[in-house]
């Protein structure tokens, strides 16, 4: 039993991660309507800012933290402003494509700067672990801050995006991209911000993944950000609790089958997950069903 | 006038080519391949730091029959393909002989072309059985994976460092798979019990569902035949979950220490198994160990340099003793330096070596403790 819960609870901290990255793939997706697979490469640039914040500028961890949100904040919209407006008219396809090749720029340039040889990310948050049933349970202390940290993130955009004039902007830019700019909405500056607040989400989650798997390297943010990607489509893609339950039930999905049906096939269960969604609920477990005017 | 201009041109490319080949007359051409960048680098950069130790030292004393020692070494990322690249390029540059490769999986595929090529080949550090199999050309300086298995079951049993003990190992990786096999047939004869035995492969970042396992079995000590990177991360996770067992390890480990950003504290206390350690007082040790310091700006050669190291000498004595010579082609001398290797016996840093028909080597192990941040002999 209580390694059942160990298990449980690794598996909803690593769904959280999952589901922190999800985030950025669903609110890009609502409004944009463009998935932006460079995503799990932010979340790779994040994870070295702060590595570099850390090690070298000896910065303390708080600062460290927003150094890394303050530089993935800019790429994004760097990123948005060069890679992706310019093709705001063109077909899905060759803006998906755009996107894949803003994912190996960045892993290459990852790999120019940093090189190959993985750096192990240091111990940013030294919480002591949470200690249930007299000692049997042992929670990490970064377990803990992760989920935390999941909840606080998901709070916070369902109060953006239902009460601010920004967040309203959003949901309308996402409802009616055409009837929302006759309403005034400016839906340039929309997107730049949808851009903006989902590659700070990255950087987080970029902190929050290398501090529990501390190997950071230039590839780093792929299998994360598939994974991600699949728990935004899981969810409902552009559905914003749909990414979080979504993040959630895969890592929990992911650590029980290692835990209990085969250690070698847990990524197999996370994608096989993804076949079987697609298969009876095309839209995810929350997504809407939309019916295209004719 | 361009007639002349056209003539000068070939004369003096002529006289490149044959000056070229004057010096190439005068020098044994040795080659080596590891992986100089990428996930394995710090073994490629210390095997080709300790060959070139040794390399400095020969061509100081006056080289090998009277002859320099040209040394080029070649980076293949671990990765067979670029291995082979690699490979092709210093056999285009006229090696007679190549040190490598560092890795295993490179190894077996630069192996199989070398032996077709007729090129010698001594691995300071590629330990798997597949890398001599089959291939009378492929000499390995390192202990063999099935030896490091047995041998790992043996030391754990006779020091009584624990009688419940638990594997993680990669599965997907032939070194990792193959240590497994040898140390839990080992350890069943030793009478050890293995509690748990958890599996990852390359992409694995997520080690919980291992450590969870090995510590609700109650293991006392975690046998690791694995590489450094993963290893970090288990420790890592392991002292997140407050599991303190003694960790063992092979020659994989070796490296841990060099991680950048890798807190030493975390592997504080881990046994690993190698033919070698810094610390030992004997002459050779402390020479060596002062001369890599020098090259390296005071880095502490591992056991992946001591192996380097050990691979020139044993050419050395082998080229000796065939009777190698500059001019001649890697093909006439592979078949020479065959023969002579299974006639030399070697006293080097990791110990007393002598090799079988197979290509295998016999020498006994050590063990080193990570204490302090540096590796202390266990014994």
């Amino acid at each position: 039993m209580v390694s059942f819960l160990t298990y449980l609870v690794n598996g909803i901290s690593l769904g959280s991660v999952y589901a922190i990255i999800a985030l950025g793939y669903t609110m890009v997706y609502g409004i944009a309507k463009m998935l932006n697979f460079a995503h799990g490469d932010v979340i790779m640039i994040g994870g070295y800012m702060a590595y570099c914040a850390a090690m070298y500028m000896k910065l303390p961890v708080i600062v460290c933290v927003l150094f890394a949100m303050v530089i993935c904040t800019l790429l994004g919209i760097l990123i948005e402003r060069f890679a992706y407006k310019p093709l705001r008219m063109a077909t899905s396809l060759a803006v998906l494509i755009t996107a894949i090749g803003m994912s190996y720029l960045l892993q290459n340039a990852a790999l120019l700067i940093w090189g190959s040889t993985p750096k192990s990310f240091p111990q940013l948050f030294n919480f002591g672990s949470m200690k249930l049933f007299d000692g049997e349970m042992i929670i990490p202390g970064t377990s803990v801050l992760t989920i935390a940290a999941n909840i606080v993130i998901m709070l916070l955009l369902t109060w953006f995006t239902g009460k601010t004039k920004m967040g309203k902007a959003m949901r309308a830019v996402s409802e009616d991209k055409g009837a929302a700019e006759l309403m005034g909405i400016n839906v340039n500056q929309t997107i730049s911000t949808t851009f903006a607040i989902g590659s700070a989400l990255a950087a987080v989650a970029g902190i929050l993944l290398c501090s529990s798997y501390p190997n950071l390297m230039p590839t780093t943010g792929s299998m994360p950000g598939i994974k991600a990607f699949t728990a935004a489509v899981f969810g409902g893609i552009g559905s914003i609790p749909g990414a979080m339950i979504g993040g959630i039930l895969l890592g929990i999905i992911e650590i029980l089958g290692k835990a209990y049906v085969s250690q070698e096939l847990g990524d197999a269960f996370v994608f096989a997950v993804l076949i079987v969604v697609l298969l009876v609920k095309p839209t995810g477990l929350l997504g809407k069903k939309i019916h295209e005017k004719v | 006038m361009k007639f002349t201009k056209t003539l000068l041109a070939m004369i003096l490319a002529l006289a490149l080519v044959l000056s070229m080949a004057a010096i190439a007359e005068e020098t044994y051409k040795i080659g080596f391949i590891g992986p100089l960048t990428g996930a394995a680098a710090l073994y490629g950069n210390n095997a080709n730091d300790g060959t070139k130790v040794a390399v400095d030292e020969i061509n100081a004393a006056g080289g090998i029959n009277g002859y320099m020692i040209e040394y080029n070494p070649q980076d293949d990322e671990h990765d067979g393909e670029k291995s082979v690249n690699a490979y092709n390029t210093l056999y285009d540059w006229g090696a007679q002989m190549i040190v490598g490769c560092v890795t295993t999986t490179p190894c077996i595929a630069v192996g199989s072309v070398a032996y077709e090529d007729r090129v010698f080949m001594l691995t300071p550090s590629a330990s798997s059985t597949d890398v001599t199999a089959d291939k009378d050309n492929v000499y390995q300086l390192c202990f063999t994976d099935p030896a490091q298995g047995t041998m790992s079951a043996q030391y754990i049993a006779q020091h009584g460092l624990a009688t419940k003990v638990s594997v993680i190992y990669n599965n997907g990786d032939a070194y990792s798979t193959g240590i497994y096999q040898t140390f839990a047939a080992e350890a069943e004869a030793q009478g050890l019990e293995i509690v748990s035995t958890s599996t990852f492969t390359d992409d694995t970042t997520d080690f919980s569902v291992q450590v969870t396992d090995a510590k609700n079995a109650g293991a006392e000590l975690v046998f690791l035949p694995i590489y450094y990177t993963p290893a970090s991360m288990i420790f890592q996770q392991a002292a997140q979950m407050e599991y303190a067992p003694l960790f063992f390890g092979v020659d994989g480990m070796d490296g841990i220490l060099g991680i950048e950003g890798f807190d030493t504290s975390l592997a504080e206390g881990v046994l690993l198994l190698t033919p070698f350690a810094a610390d030992a007082t004997d002459d050779l040790t402390v020479n060596f160990v002062a001369n890599f310091g020098a090259l390296t700006n005071g880095e502490i050669p591992s056991q992946f340099a001591a192996d380097g190291y050990d691979c020139v000498y044993a050419l050395k004595a082998a080229i000796e003793l065939a009777g190698v010579t500059p001019d001649m082609s890697a093909e006439d001398a592979c078949d020479l330096l065959i023969a002579a290797m299974q006639e030399i016996e070697i006293e080097g840093l990791t110990g007393n070596m002598t090799w079988a028909d197979n290509g295998e080597v016999t020498k006994s192990p050590k063990a080193v403790r990570i204490e302090n941040g540096t590796y202390v002999s266990a014994d």
